[in-house]
């Protein structure tokens, strides 16, 4: 074997060396986000649902109009796809047709038309509706709009009162999201202290919660939540429904994870180290939450990952039926209510965007759950 | 097995006091109570006025005005004894007029869907096992996700729709016009059969996806066992062997989730109930719940919540007979 040769193999071995030492001194999120990396769908979806919550968050900078601002020009319009040419040739710059209205020669109702003749510009960061961007920043710039500050651009066409569905979109991205989550924290409270107390006190304890557990996830879940947003008097402000829904949805959604945790904590209760803990006098706050928890908090984030999907669709569920969020509050739910029946579909397909949104939003979620559980335990073997 | 059987039927009934105990605080929460709320649908439907004391009188006339401790064993025990679940507003009857045959509906509905579930689950999740990696293994992967994504009450709308624009005729509900009211006959029971499909196509939906993906997974453990070597080195056919050893096994799991299925299933009729307009209990429910008549609400939902705990006994029997290793640790 001549000198270079061993050379490179030297140079070859060192080089997996150092990534060996790399692989071991690396802390075990280091280690997950490795393995979460390698999974391509769940990056997607995770760049998916960043976009959303980023739609959502500056749902004011994003729509060019506000939720329940009307446009009686255009009532029932279909979307409005800007593009570069037309029959009087072609511009570098987008444009729509703009609308003009006429009698309908039969009925006499004024109807809009689009007007081949007249091109408005799209344009972005324009001037238009003064909002607060996150609720304190004011500003009238908005992402895109038309050159025209009379004409207004339906991305995604209009209901029956003339609202831009991009618009109420993008605010009902924010309210649903939202809910999502607030309303899984709420759960992942109430899993934490039930799961904590069955699992660190066993016994006659845990026997009584495991019965109460059992309870509630007997009874169908949406005819329960049903009830309990039944129960919300009509005159309470949308504000108060709001809080109200996340709280109904998140004092349900615990058992699933209360009972994980419950396992994990029965089953490293004897270990040394918490013996340990005990014996040197911690309180079982301390212990579960210094202790124990560490052990399987990657499990914890997937089991609260996985749960958003049924939050999402439990939401919208409701709000469909009329037992949810109200108008004029937007969620995905509330602009479904104007989708239920097979007429719409026939007549204003564009109604059903919204839904979009939903099946994406929770795709995502099942997405990254799926990706999350693989790296959850980084120290098995890569598969 | 007996005692099993036993033990599993004490459980049955110390579960159903506490979700009683459950229903009967929801019933409560709402704002007044039955007086009020009847008063005030007399007043406002003919204009006839009715005075505090005459909704006092109701009050005290169906013993509302008993502490609720007293007036939850008045309601659960005149559901055990008597099987009276109280006064619904509708036709101003009793709850037990206005369910009537809804149970059988809803049962029908139930058994329909789970059948489909099953027919189409187990079988496809062997094949996808068996073929695992091939392009309709992924395919399958795909429309399980969809499945869980696809809310049910767009899944419905979008059946109608298409099923409007095919078939032409109209497909909702669970009875034609001419059989709404009639009473029961061959014709009508023909004609409840035509319309079940689509509800049970919709609740199934998402039970299908979510079980092929179990009865791939456990199917697959199954299958790289050494049962399963060796029985193909002694020559056993192929068919046979999938049959003989790992579907038997891997059936388990789809038989003690039964109770879950039925969870779910009930968890969703209400919402597709109210899109494809089916005339049983989930329609009647969510009618309920938006008139606050909380009698029918409370005799629905502990109506359900009987049958998935009942389904959930069916079940441990059934894996109890299937798998005889349970037995011992139960």
């Amino acid at each position: 074997m001549s000198d270079a040769t061993a050379n490179a193999l030297s140079k070859q071995e060192e080089k997996e060396r150092q990534q060996r030492l790399k692989y071991y001194s690396a802390s075990q999120w280091t280690l997950i986000w490795w393995r979460f990396r390698r999974h391509k769908a769940a990056m997607v979806a995770g760049v998916i649902l960043g976009v959303m919550a980023l739609l959502g968050i500056f749902a004011e900078f994003v729509a060019p109009y506000g939720p329940t601002t009307r446009d009686t020009q255009y009532i029932d319009g279909a979307p409005q796809m800007p593009k570069f040419c037309d029959q009087n040739g072609c511009s570098a710059r987008p444009f729509i047709h703009g609308v003009s209205t006429k009698r309908d020669p039969v009925t006499l109702r004024a109807i809009s038309v689009p007007d081949p003749e007249k091109r408005v510009y799209v344009e972005f960061f324009v001037q238009g509706e003064r909002t607060k961007v996150l609720g304190f920043i004011p500003t009238n710039i908005h992402l895109f709009g038309l050159s025209d500050p009379d004409a207004k651009l339906h991305l995604w066409g209009t209901d029956d009162l003339g609202r831009d569905v991009f618009s109420r979109t993008m605010y009902a991205t924010r309210t649903s999201l939202s809910i999502g989550v607030i309303g899984v924290l709420i759960s992942f409270v109430l899993a934490l202290a039930i799961g904590g107390v069955a699992g660190y006190a066993g016994g006659m304890t845990d026997n009584v919660i495991q019965r109460v557990t059992e309870v509630v996830r007997v009874v169908p879940i949406i005819p329960l939540y049903m009830g309990l947003a039944a129960a919300m008097p009509k005159e309470w402000s949308t504000t108060q429904v709001y809080f109200a829904m996340t709280l109904i949805l998140g004092l349900f959604g615990w058992p699933t994870l209360a009972r994980r945790i419950r396992s994990q904590l029965l089953s490293i209760r004897g270990e040394d180290y918490v013996v340990a803990a005990r014996l040197a006098g911690a309180r079982p706050g301390r212990i579960i939450g210094q202790h124990m928890l560490p052990s399987f908090t990657s499990f914890i984030i997937v089991d609260l990952v996985i749960s958003f999907p049924y939050m999402i669709l439990s939401e919208t569920a409701l709000s469909f039926v009329g037992l949810g969020l109200r108008p004029p509050t937007v969620s995905w739910g509330v602009l479904l209510q104007q989708a239920q029946s097979v007429r719409v579909i026939e007549q204003t397909p564009w109604l059903f965007i919204p839904a979009l949104f939903v099946v994406v939003a929770v795709l995502a979620f099942t997405v990254i759950g799926d990706g999350l559980r693989d790296a959850a335990d980084p120290y098995s073997e890569a598969k | 097995m007996l005692r099993f059987t036993l033990e599993r039927l004490v459980g049955m009934v110390i579960t159903m006091a506490l979700v009683s105990v459950m229903v009967f605080i929801i019933m409560e929460i709402p704002p007044g109570d039955y007086a009020d709320r009847y008063a005030f649908r007399k007043f406002s439907g003919t204009g006839v006025s009715v005075t505090e004391a005459d909704v006092q009188a109701i009050r005290e006339d169906l013993g509302l005005d008993k502490p609720m401790v007293l007036r939850y064993f008045d309601w659960i025990g005149n559901i055990v004894l008597r099987g009276d679940f109280g006064q619904a507003f509708a036709f101003e009857t009793s709850v037990v007029k206005v369910i009537g045959d809804k149970v059988w509906l809803t049962l029908g509905i139930l058994l329909t869907t789970l059948l489909l579930t099953y027919a189409i689950s187990v079988p496809v999740g062997i094949y996808a096992a068996v073929k695992r990696g091939s392009s309709l293994d992924y395919g399958l992967t795909v429309f399980s996700y969809l499945g869980l994504a696809l809310p049910n009450f767009l899944l419905a709308l979008i059946l109608l729709y298409f099923a409007n624009k095919w078939f032409g005729a109209d497909i909702g509900g669970l009875f034609s016009p001419q059989y709404q009211d009639a009473p029961w006959s061959l014709g009508k029971l023909w004609d409840l059969i035509k319309h079940l499909w689509l509800p049970a196509v919709v609740l199934a939906w998402s039970a299908v996806a979510y079980q092929i993906q179990t009865m791939r997974a456990t199917m697959s453990d199954e299958l790289n066992r050494l049962s399963v070597t060796a029985a193909r080195a002694r020559g056993v056919p192929e068919g046979k062997l999938l049959l003989k050893y790992p579907a038997r096994l891997a059936i388990n799991p789809i038989v003690s989730t039964i109770g879950f299925d039925v969870n779910r299933i009930f968890s969703e009729l209400p919402i597709v109930a109210a899109v494809l307009g089916l005339t049983e209990l989930g329609e009647l429910l969510l009618k309920a719940y938006l008139d606050l008549d909380m009698y029918v609400a409370g005799a629905i939902l502990l109506l359900l919540t009987f049958i998935i705990v009942f389904m959930n006994f069916v079940s441990d029997l059934l894996l109890a007979w299937l798998d005889p290793r349970i037995k011992l640790g139960a």
